[in-house]
């Protein structure tokens, strides 16, 4: 899979992501994609191209559960966040959407960089560095593998064990 | 065999195999709220998942509390959508004005000592005051527990807190969890457990009442953590009105992966500046800034005592000071209740309170009372993101509910303690 680094800081919390207020008016991800991280990036959503992958620093997704903050990135057809470290809620939320969360150092990742994710490393093609990324627990890379949580009960209809 | 820690213990009788830190276990569910925030895309994933009956509707509980009363069409019929979902699967649902589901699945002991109880919103953590392992889930999940009952979780490492001494007048458990938030940053406890423990000769941690644990635990999440959790003995058993449940407490050679102590003796009134948790210093050490608003609610700072403590400061100052609007959201009906019964209502009324429906109310600025643009709100919530409660051009200081009765009575960002001597 390949992408284009879009680059974010640290603490990158689910409000900043999408307003709690929004999800008031509308669940769908294809409203709230035009809303995203409107308080810290108001040009961000406008921008979205195809391949755009969001890198971040620590605690990515930190404060609420709201799967919307998932969801909506999702509907921008954002498909990979990396982060040096996610908040659990926001990395159980894209487990369970099919999003790929990707926890490795981010640090030289820089706007734009063309990167390249395979077999549990990051090649960034700009920088022509590989970056080795945290495994996956077993039963996270079932569900994503499935392409979420949705299809995966639909094939399993429950959980191992 | 190798010690447990409280954490490990509950997720190994849950899961029925002895598990560590680190293990990936499945469980069963004792109890799972849904908020009107959450549940509406849990029924959407139930049904994309070929959903039809909800396994253990028992163990399932709504609150309507995230839009309390609802202020808008869309949201109203998010409302109904779950009271047709309750009545149909027979799982039971608070309606608006009850209050805050967290605060419900407490008071109505639902989450019991050594259970697993989850919520599909981030203030779940709160129920590991009472010795469960309690943690915030998604929506996704929520609806795989209706199905199936059971998630999966991966078993955290834990951070051992120990606190000693007691707290000085006019310090209070909000302050202890601030002073925590600054030590340990808001992702220091990322998917790891904060174990609350005291010393046999200073008991500090288990020497604090139910209702000062559940601050901690609720505070837990803006560290990162995964849940917070505390030992069951007397107090909490009194609180549970003599249920028991299946207590753990740690084993003396459990592993922790970090420790941390606190001596509450010295302890001194936090403040949390704009827009982080964990950027807090001092109360006496904040510039002294002008407040428009004082928020005293949520289910870390609306429950009884919390308004007695913000009351004392009040009156003690002489009310409220001219151009603050002060707003009380209490946690839940019962909480009002009370305040209605004791007299305490009437004074924060005849104060010129604006009464907030019992919910989750502005906090997380889906209805309630909005700040304008550059107002300075100062609130008992747990998160002062920008744009958090509604408006991004409005700044939000996190304190104890005596810092905020302190503020309003000055009009700007004061000490409790000198009203308390």
């Amino acid at each position: 899979m390949r992408f284009r680094a879009r680059v974010f800081g640290d603490d990158i919390n689910t409000d900043y992501i999408i307003a709690s207020r929004r999800k008031r008016d509308s669940l769908d991800p294809q409203v709230l994609r035009q809303y995203l991280f409107e308080e810290i990036a108001p040009q961000f959503a406008a921008g979205i191209q195809a391949e755009d992958a969001i890198v971040a620093g620590k605690n990515f997704g930190c404060g609420s559960a709201m799967e919307v903050a998932v969801t909506a990135v999702l509907g921008a057809g954002i498909r990979a966040v990396l982060a040096r470290s996610f908040s659990r809620t926001y990395y159980r939320n894209a487990v369970n959407n099919g999003l790929l969360p990707v926890i490795c150092d981010t640090s030289r990742i820089h706007e734009g960089d063309r990167l390249r994710i395979a077999g549990g490393e990051v090649y960034n093609e700009t920088t022509a560095e590989t970056i080795v990324a945290e495994p996956l627990p077993q039963i996270m890379r079932a569900i994503i593998e499935a392409g979420g949580l949705v299809p995966y009960f639909r094939q399993h209809g429950d959980f191992p064990g | 065999m190798a010690g447990q820690t409280i954490s490990e213990k509950i997720l190994s009788a849950k899961s029925g195999k002895s598990a560590f830190a680190g293990d990936v276990v499945v469980c069963p569910v004792d109890c799972a709220l849904g908020t009107d925030g959450s549940t509406p895309m849990a029924i959407d994933y139930f049904e994309a998942m070929g959903g039809a009956r909800v396994l253990n509707p028992g163990s399932i509980v709504f609150a309507l509390d995230h839009y309390a009363p609802a202020p808008s069409r869309h949201t109203a019929q998010l409302h109904q959508r779950m009271r047709h979902f309750a009545a149909a699967h027979g799982i039971l649902l608070w309606d608006v004005g009850e209050g805050i589901g967290h605060q419900l699945v407490v008071e109505t002991g639902r989450a019991l000592p050594g259970g697993l109880a989850v919520g599909a919103d981030s203030h779940a953590v709160m129920y590991g005051a009472l010795n469960a392992f309690a943690t915030g889930i998604g929506s996704s999940d929520l609806a795989a527990i209706f199905i199936s009952g059971k998630i999966w979780l991966r078993v955290p490492e834990s951070i051992r807190v120990t606190l000693t001494g007691q707290l000085p007048a006019g310090v209070y458990p909000k302050d202890i969890a601030l002073a925590l938030a600054k030590q340990l940053g808001a992702d220091g406890a990322a998917y790891r457990a904060l174990e609350f423990c005291g010393l046999p000769e200073s008991p500090g941690a288990t020497a604090l009442d139910l209702e000062d644990r559940l601050v901690l635990s609720n505070l837990s999440v803006e560290m990162g953590a995964k849940n917070g959790i505390f030992a069951a003995d007397e107090k909490t058993f009194a609180y549970l009105n003599g249920a028991e449940g299946d207590p753990q407490t740690p084993d003396a050679d459990a592993r922790y992966c970090r420790e941390i102590e606190m001596d509450l003796d010295g302890l001194t009134p936090q403040i949390a500046l704009p827009h982080s948790v964990d950027r807090v210093v001092e109360i006496g050490e904040s510039p002294a800034t002008a407040v428009q608003m004082v928020y005293l609610g949520t289910c870390t700072g609306g429950r009884v005592r919390d308004y007695r403590q913000a009351l004392a400061v009040l009156k003690a100052g002489g009310g409220v000071a001219p151009g603050v609007q002060l707003v009380v959201a209490p946690a839940s009906r019962t909480v009002l209740e009370t305040l209605a019964r004791d007299g305490t209502l009437a004074e924060f009324i005849a104060m010129g309170a604006v009464i907030g429906t019992p919910g989750c109310g502005s906090c997380c600025g889906t209805c309630g009372s909005i700040p304008g643009d550059n107002v300075n709100v100062i609130s008992t919530a747990n998160r002062n993101f920008k744009g958090r409660m509604g408006n991004g051009a409005a700044s939000i200081y996190l304190a104890s509910p005596a810092s905020c009765a302190a503020a309003a009575v000055r009009g700007v960002i004061a000490d409790p303690r000198e009203f308390l001597r």
